[in-house]
């Protein structure tokens, strides 16, 4: 299917206006890596005032702990993962300017009011498609927390990284508007 | 008494461990392929497609169909006419850690509460029995964390019966959603108690998709079910179709008379499984 909007990190307010919903993008650049232990390390640095190890500003994250790279390749297996144990740590990251989040799954409430106020969106890309994924991975390297392994927050540079906007800066939801289309029974 | 060498366990184990990761079986392939066919979304069909072709790169290219290359689960019948030479138990996580170590798989497994990496992907989950016979039969189960964490049990009333089963398995399904990364199998465990509900409704999960459950009484039932949550409309990754799930599996034993256990285990599309016999 076509792609809709070709993406060059670091993205803009501009860039991301124009996003809606259920378009595809694909995404050229510098994506940082974080899940569960690295925002959780993010967040208590915030709340101590310290700097952080990667900029937030105009970036983006993308949910993931990587397979080990085999010998030859730069990364493993690097599919999305669950988004929504990274709701809680979001909305701090978005006030500080971070414009994309790349993940599979519903966000929170609070989570997309929070990319509303501070104009950022969120994406899906292909849960349990990490060999598929790994392909649009073009280099890759820890800057921070080492010692997690594949919780590390890793730059990965990326080379049309395919994905789908699930939330724009309107509101919109592609889960609820999608499931909508066929659901035969009532809603949960 | 039948002899066997914990080291052959080992080996077993670390291949059957980089194998499953590695290697989406011709059951979920073929069920894959099908679905195509009966999903009417076309962006459904066109996931269904990707999903298709990230298994023949992970075959191809030798990395894992997914990163989280999950806990290891091992279902062991040990046969009562054989002897394993060495410890059993340790057998099994030395080829977990030789196998994720040597075949580039994501160690996934932590402390509940610092967080901190065990390292080599143990321990790992072992369900043992004893059976017939003089062989040592070992499913090698890795099971990824998003699927798992969307799992549910119920402890319902006996009053609650087969209506009552079937809503809490369409709602854990519905609320689900996206998250599991549908399209999913969806593991029933009804009956035996608290534990034992669970471990049916994972045990189902080895069954090969496309095969009848061989007790004829659940064949419609698992169908009924299919149905059901196929009209949740979550669709393939949860972005709306009428292929939530690719099969229901149940197994079912009775239970005490004040109870009417419920487990569902959700699996996700990358549903991986490795049969091993020594």
């Amino acid at each position: 299917m076509d792609v809709e909007h070709h993406l060059t990190t670091p993205l803009s307010d501009k860039d991301v206006e124009s996003l809606r919903a259920g378009d595809r993008v694909a995404i050229s650049g510098i994506v940082y890596t974080a899940r569960d232990a690295a925002h959780r390390r993010l967040m208590e640095l915030m709340g101590a005032g310290k700097e952080l190890p990667i900029p937030i500003a105009g970036q983006v994250i993308y949910y993931v702990g990587p397979s080990p790279a085999p010998p030859g390749r730069v990364i493993g297996a690097a599919g999305p993962t669950t988004s929504y144990r990274m709701d809680p740590y979001a909305p701090g990251l978005l006030e500080r300017g971070l414009k994309a989040m790349i993940g599979k799954g519903k966000r929170s409430r609070e989570v997309i009011e929070a990319m509303v106020r501070y104009k950022a969106v969120y994406l899906a890309a292909i849960g349990g498609a990490g060999a598929l994924m790994a392909k649009a991975v073009i280099g890759a390297r820890v800057v921070a927390y080492e010692e997690l392994g594949p919780e590390a927050i890793r730059e990965l540079k990326v080379d049309k990284m395919p994905a789908v906007v699930v939330n724009d800066v309107l509101g919109n939801d592609l889960y609820e508007e999608g499931q909508e289309k066929y659901r035969l029974t009532e809603g949960p | 008494m039948r002899e066997i060498r914990a080291e052959s366990i080992v080996n077993a184990v670390s291949d059957a461990a980089i194998r499953a990761n590695l290697e989406l079986g011709r059951d979920v392939m073929e069920a894959l392929e099908r679905a195509v066919g009966l999903e009417e979304s076309e962006v459904g069909r066109d996931i269904l497609k990707k999903l298709l072709e990230n298994a023949r790169i992970a075959r191809e290219e030798r990395i894992p169909i997914c990163q989280d290359t999950g806990v290891a689960v091992l279902f062991v019948e040990l046969g009562r006419e054989a002897r394993v030479i060495g410890d059993l138990y340790q057998a099994l996580e030395e080829g977990v850690r030789k196998g994720y170590e040597q075949g580039f798989l994501r160690k996934s497994v932590c402390d509940p509460f610092t967080r901190k990496n065990t390292g080599d992907n143990t321990p790992v989950i072992v369900h043992l029995s004893l059976v017939p016979g003089d062989r040592l039969r070992i499913w090698m189960v890795p099971k990824g964390g998003g699927s798992e964490n969307m799992s549910r049990l119920f402890m319902l009333p006996p009053s609650a019966g087969w209506a009552g089963v079937k809503e809490k398995v369409v709602q854990t399904v519905a609320e689900a959603g996206p998250n599991p990364c549908p399209p999913t199998i969806i593991g029933v465990g009804i009956g035996g108690d608290f534990e034992q509900s669970a471990i049916l409704a994972k045990k189902s999960l080895l069954r090969p998709l496309g095969s009848p459950n061989p007790d004829p009484r659940l064949v419609p039932m698992e169908e009924e079910l299919l149905t059901d949550v196929n009209r949740t409309g979550v669709g393939p990754q949860g972005l709306g179709g009428r292929v939530t799930s690719l099969a229901v599996h149940i197994l079912m034993m009775p239970c005490h008379i004040a109870s009417l256990p419920l487990a569902v285990n959700i699996q996700c599309h990358a549903s991986r499984h490795v049969e091993i016999v020594l």
